[in-house]
């Protein structure tokens, strides 16, 4: 009796030993991990070649715009023009409100920084708490009265002169010179400034007289704001048509052909083995491969666009979907089809009346749940092969300037995954009632 | 009496008869208009799709071979290489899986804290479970390529981005997934626990994820298998490992396709591979459960 028990004694701290070498040992193993992932992603070099300052201008961008006055030196012409874009450019004889004078260009940035453009590419910049700065474009050099020791919030050399304020920059060079002014808000989102909607208010365009005599107000400005060349609000919406189409034709399309595929894999419809192990492998090999390779592969038959998405999602789900299916319909109960064929029932009525009302459920939830992952996967692949949001998305990343431009598409993309999401989640509630 | 039973029930049979091929014949009808507008839909948004894609379906179906083809018969013409072309991109390799191990284990994390938080009658604060569901629904949504995009403008290119990107998106989806697990899993534990003085901490790990943790890893272990394929995507734009090794041996164009055919044969190895060893240990943690 003594013995035994104190063998159970032995084995219960022998199992605490193990319990507790468990438990740091595992703890253990992922710190080691990831001390060796902080050397091998190099995070120590990351502060180096982290760029600080582009994330100031993505965090200040994305919610605010800029005004440019831009004075070419060579004719003296001056430009005004949101963004500095064409786009956005003042019609001639118009210009901002902070804008003033006729030989003498006053540029009011607000908080008493006032830049002055004099004749002969003479620039006078006054800061409050600095000396007046005189700055003369001759060729391509720049003549200055700037001091030796410069604060750091100018930086000067013979070809250039930058100066940063909290209320605007200003850049000159030989060739022009340059100030941005710049304002919180996405600037022109309803209407470009060569539109006569631009500047009026909701209840003029809605319930005012006629701005323009051809055109009944909301169809103009409807019109207008569709076809708004800064912020392409028809390419977007076509460009987010794209991506759900690319989603619903590969997830609808695999689930199509993934259907009697299933049956040939699933043990119990298929007799021949080897037709079975055929069709799995083919499962296997099509997911193996991957939406990545096969988007690389369909691209080059047939080119960039939404069509080649739609099919890399097909080919990857198939696969997926195959899977899945043949899971299902390996767990059906026999006793719904034994039911059914003892009415007299041939082999595809088994099949329709048998088989498919118990699976189908299983399967709906499944393509549901797939339809909105592949919404989020149809915005990279667009990345990729060119088609959609996520073209635009790329797009006005890599051009670095129109910060605004990326948040409403990450907007846009955000509430349009949430939507389809909610949207699945609706369908299958309809479909196949509530879980619970 | 007898009369009037013998007329009546062939009358009351008749009516159900009726009555049932009525149900059947909208249910048909109802079934056949849904068909149709799915087929109506599927087609033309073929069509659509086909016109603005840059080359046409049926132009470009014959043609789907003659790629794979061309890498595939270079890569054997020069599969003395091959065996080298592997070994250099074996590092690359090893990033990708990395990352995807790395961005696993941080989202894996996240998602636990988010799914207790967010589950009603575990969290800490009751009040903010709302804010904790919408938080891990938010993160679910943004696609990682694009917290990825705006971080290779930030950081610089390389696996840090990527993994940050999806080590965002994997705590949303897993936080999801873990609180349908923590929300079938037994109070009693937590109560004993609290009624000995434990706190918050203490009941969440000794008393909640002895239960929940087979269901958690199994989950956490598909998470990887998608993370894999994820950040392999995530190298094409940029952010380092085979995917950006595979954009630039693209770029090379014919005659240097055994480098991208070294590169598919590894991505599909890897993917195989991690696919079969997940889902066999799925298999081993969810066995004898649900049954």
């Amino acid at each position: 009796m003594t013995a035994d028990l104190s063998m159970t004694k032995q084995a219960a701290d022998r199992l605490f030993q193990r319990k507790r070498l468990i438990g740091f040992g595992i703890p253990a193993v992922i710190a080691v991990y990831l001390v060796y992932i902080f050397f091998a992603f190099d995070l120590p070099g990351l502060a180096q070649r982290a760029n600080l300052d582009n994330a100031v201008t993505l965090a200040s961008d994305s919610w605010s715009h800029k005004v440019h006055v831009t004075r070419d030196n060579r004719s003296g012409d001056i430009r005004y023009a949101v963004e500095g874009e064409r786009k956005g450019a003042y019609p001639e004889g118009q210009r901002p409100d902070w804008v003033s004078g006729d030989d003498i260009i006053t540029i009011d940035l607000g908080a008493d920084h006032i830049v002055r453009y004099l004749p002969d590419n003479r620039t006078e910049i006054d800061i409050p708490g600095f000396s007046l700065i005189e700055v003369q474009a001759e060729g391509r050099r720049l003549v200055s009265n700037l001091p030796e020791d410069l604060p750091n919030w100018i930086s000067a050399s013979e070809r250039r002169i930058g100066i940063i304020t909290p209320e605007g920059r200003i850049t000159m060079t030989g060739a022009r010179t340059e100030v941005f002014n710049y304002f919180p808000g996405w600037e022109l989102f309803w209407f470009t400034l060569d539109s006569p909607y631009h500047g009026q208010s909701l209840g003029t365009i809605l319930f005012g007289d006629r701005v323009v005599a051809e055109r009944s107000n909301i169809a103009g400005a409807l019109s207008d704001w569709w076809n708004n060349a800064m912020w392409r609000h028809k390419d977007v919406a076509w460009a987010i048509g794209e991506t759900i189409l690319m989603a619903f034709l590969g997830t609808m399309g695999a689930a199509i052909l993934a259907l009697p595929l299933a049956f040939l894999a699933a043990k119990r419809f298929s007799p021949f083995m080897l037709l079975r192990a055929a069709t799995r492998r083919l499962f296997d090999f099509v997911r193996g491969v991957d939406a990545l390779i096969w988007t690389v592969v369909l691209a080059r038959a047939f080119g960039p666009g939404p069509l080649t998405g739609a099919l890399a999602i097909l080919i990857t789900d198939t696969g997926t979907f195959g899977k899945i299916f043949s899971e299902a319909l390996e767990n059906v109960d026999e006793k719904q089809i034994e039911g059914v064929s003892s009415t007299g029932a041939k082999p595809l009525q088994r099949y329709r009346f048998g088989v498919i009302p118990q699976v189908v459920p299983v399967l709906l939830a499944q393509i549901l749940y797939f339809l909105e992952s592949n919404t989020r996967s149809a915005t990279i692949i667009g990345a990729i092969t060119g088609g959609g949001i996520g073209l635009m998305l790329t797009q006005a990343i890599q051009t670095q300037k129109d910060w605004e431009e990326v948040a409403y598409y990450i907007v846009l993309i955000v509430v349009m995954v949430m939507v389809m999401d909610w949207f699945s989640g609706w369908l299958r509630g309809k479909l196949i009632g509530r879980k619970e | 009496m007898a009369d009037i039973s013998i007329t009546g029930a062939p009358q009351s049979v008749d009516s159900i008869q009726s009555s049932y091929m009525a149900q059947v014949h909208r249910r048909r009808l109802y079934g056949g208009l849904t068909l149709l507008i799915f087929v109506v839909l599927m087609v033309s948004g073929f069509n659509v799709a086909d016109d603005r894609n840059a080359g046409g379906f049926w132009d470009g179906l014959h043609q789907i071979g003659d790629y794979p083809a061309d890498v595939l018969s270079e890569a054997w013409e020069k599969r003395a290489d091959l065996p080298g072309l592997i070994a250099k991109y074996f590092p690359a390799l090893i990033e990708t899986i990395n990352i995807a191990a790395v961005s696993t284990l941080i989202g894996a994390l996240g998602g636990l804290f988010l799914s207790l938080l967010g589950t009603r009658g575990l969290a800490k604060w009751p009040r903010m479970i709302p804010v904790f569901r919408r938080i891990s629904d938010i993160m679910r949504a943004v696609p990682e390529i694009v917290i990825a995009l705006m971080l290779i403008f930030v950081l610089g290119g390389g696996p840090v981005p990527a993994m940050i990107a999806i080590a965002i998106h994997t705590a949303g989806a897993l936080g999801k997934l873990f609180s349908e697990v923590s929300e079938n899993a037994d109070l009693k534990p937590v109560e004993g626990l609290a009624s000995t003085g434990s706190n918050w901490s203490q009941r969440m790990l000794l008393g909640v994820m002895p239960q929940v943790a087979p269901n958690y890893i199994s989950y956490a272990l598909l998470r990887f298998e998608i993370n894999i394929r994820a950040s392999a995507i995530l190298g094409f734009v940029g952010a380092g490992g085979l995917g950006y090794e595979l954009r630039n041996a693209m770029a090379w164009g014919p005659g240097r396709f055994d480098e991208a055919g070294a590169i598919f044969i590894l991505l599909f190895g890897t993917i195989v591979f991690f696919d079969q060893l997940s889902s066999h240990y799925r298999n081993r943690l969810t066995e004898g459960q649900g049954h």
